[in-house]
């Protein structure tokens, strides 16, 4: 399969602190990829950077085949690159229906609409005129999906989507996901809940202090290698 | 003039401060910004009316419609080129920015225009009014000032409400890094409400025009009401600026009917009154919320 998202030897820096030192790895078209590490581990700061929030100090990322290291978020987005932040990041003041409408801005056509959305997370249906402050953390990490959606993305980046969230509440959000991998989307996943990364990606990539450590496709990988990269006890593998 | 016509007095004049307060707000409320230039940009449309109505020979109405598309022009690349860069410096380099800018161009317009007073033509209309009693009557300019005034508040409000531009808005306002992170572009979103209250501000200054004469050192005055207006409204409302603008209309018109000499003076203390009474409402929340939790 053809890559779609390409990193090569990206550094990412916090004022003095380097976040992401090197790291290069390459996203097929229609795959999912699990992003795991402990907090620090610079995976966040990666997504990010993916997404044209952090600029980079150096290594390239190509979209599609294009350089779009120094490319605007929104141009980003233009192209087809959404990500559903950390912490949700709804715009408290708008409904449900505002939200997901917002993103219409990117101006990609495609099959992601709001009567679309709603199908997708039923949850929001009774919901859509509702302002965003006043949702449960579910039905906001659901508007938040939703919203990504609506800009009819060729890649999805997801952060810690279950970060925060009642263990039902992410069962459902996760059923969610897996009708969009089902659906062919790509998707590069950001968890630290090893089992459910480990459970929905075709491969996983592990960071430790900014650098990858491991990384395989899941069949060729343990949950035993993974935890040991997880807590820094082994590093630099590949399967 | 008795009492109730100094009231209704106040309730018209406060259209004029509404719809110069229109701009402030939306600027306020998207950006973070107070444009202390805002009541000069007023002046500057004024003086383009003026230049229209002197050497083109067409009514101020009609002027209007070479002055607002400039002053759409002049909004964005205003933001552009000059508000883009000092809000990227902190909060405080774009209050410098605009105070240097309402320097500039009150000397532009001196240089310019000379320091003369200038008026606008305001028509037939502006010597009609409506006898309602012997006490009371309703001059005709001064209703289509307070009609403009609710109506442009009430179409940026439907504009913010129903189109995608105005969700663009809110959205961007609230969190621009998300914004951008959903595809809206926020320097061009940021822009284009620099343009419209650059219009409204122009809008209000040819009305102003029209009211009465100006100088090239009136925008700072200007200013000064139309910030009033936006505070005792509340921040970043816009049905809001329409009350705090009537609000300072009233208590000017009501102040002037004790003493002339008060007119401006009682629109202050009410200014103050309010952000006083609000300081302590706010003052009083926080101690509510502190016993909450103790």
């Amino acid at each position: 399969m053809t890559a779609i998202l390409e990193v090569d030897a990206l550094d990412v820096r916090h004022g003095l602190l380097q976040a992401v030192r090197q790291v290069s790895f390459e996203v097929a078209e229609g795959e999912t990829l699990a992003l795991v590490g402990a907090n620090g581990a610079g995976k966040t700061t990666l997504l990010r950077a993916i997404a044209g929030a952090h600029r980079p100090a150096g290594g390239r990322i190509s979209f599609e085949g294009r350089d779009i290291t120094s490319l605007a978020a929104h141009r980003r987005v233009k192209r087809g690159i959404a990500l559903v932040p950390e912490g949700r990041r709804l715009f408290p003041n708008l409904t449900v229906e505002e939200n997901l409408r917002v993103s219409t801005a990117a101006r990609r056509s495609g099959a992601w609409t709001v009567d679309a959305v709603l199908e997708a997370f039923p949850l929001l249906q009774s919901l859509r005129h509702k302002r965003a402050a006043s949702l449960s953390g579910g039905e906001q990490q659901a508007t938040a999906i939703g919203r990504a959606l609506m800009t009819n993305p060729r890649l999805l980046l997801l952060d810690e989507v279950s970060l925060g969230l009642a263990p039902v509440v992410v069962e459902a959000v996760y059923r969610s996901l897996g009708a969009l991998i089902e659906g062919g989307a790509t998707i590069v996943l950001v968890e630290q809940d090893l089992a459910r990364a480990m459970g929905v990606a075709d491969r996983v990539v592990c960071m430790l202090e900014g650098r990858i450590v491991l990384e395989g496709p899941r069949g060729g990988l343990t949950r035993e290698q993974v935890t040991e990269a997880y807590f820094g006890l082994r590093r630099g593998a590949t399967a | 003039m008795t009492w109730v016509s100094a009231v209704v007095h106040g309730i018209l004049l406060g259209g004029i401060y509404a719809l110069l307060a229109s701009g402030l707000a939306l600027m306020f409320g998207v950006m973070r910004i107070i444009n202390l230039a805002h009541g000069s940009l007023a002046l500057i449309g004024a003086y383009m009316a003026f230049l229209f109505t002197e050497h083109v020979h067409v009514s101020t109405y009609l002027a209007l419609a070479a002055v607002l598309p400039g002053a759409l022009v002049v909004g964005y690349v205003l933001q552009r080129t000059m508000l883009e860069r000092s809000l990227r410096a902190g909060q405080l380099v774009p209050l410098l920015t605009t105070f240097g800018l309402l320097i500039v161009i009150a000397n532009l317009l001196q240089y310019f225009f000379s320091p003369d007073v200038h008026s606008l033509d305001e028509g037939s209309i502006g010597t009609a009014s409506w006898r309602v009693s012997s006490s009371l009557s309703i001059p005709w300019f001064d209703v289509l000032t307070f009609g403009v005034a609710v109506v442009v508040l009430g179409g940026l409000q439907l504009v913010l409400r129903f189109t995608q531009l105005g969700r663009e808005l809110r959205a961007t306002a609230e969190d621009a890094d998300t914004a951008e992170l959903v595809g809206i572009n926020a320097r061009s979103v940021y822009a284009r409400a620099t343009a419209i209250a650059v219009a409204t501000a122009a809008l209000a200054g040819v009305f102003y025009g029209m009211r009465s004469s100006f100088d090239p050192n009136a925008g700072a005055a200007q200013l000064l009401y139309a910030f009033e207006a936006v505070v005792i409204g509340g921040i970043g409302s816009l049905w809001g600026t329409l009350g705090g603008g009537i609000v300072l209309g009233v208590a000017q018109a009501v102040g002037a009917q004790i003493n002339p000499e008060y007119f401006a003076l009682s629109g202050h203390l009410v200014f103050l009154a309010v952000l006083v009474a609000r300081t302590a409402m706010q003052a009083g929340g926080i101690r509510l919320t502190l016993r909450g939790v103790g």
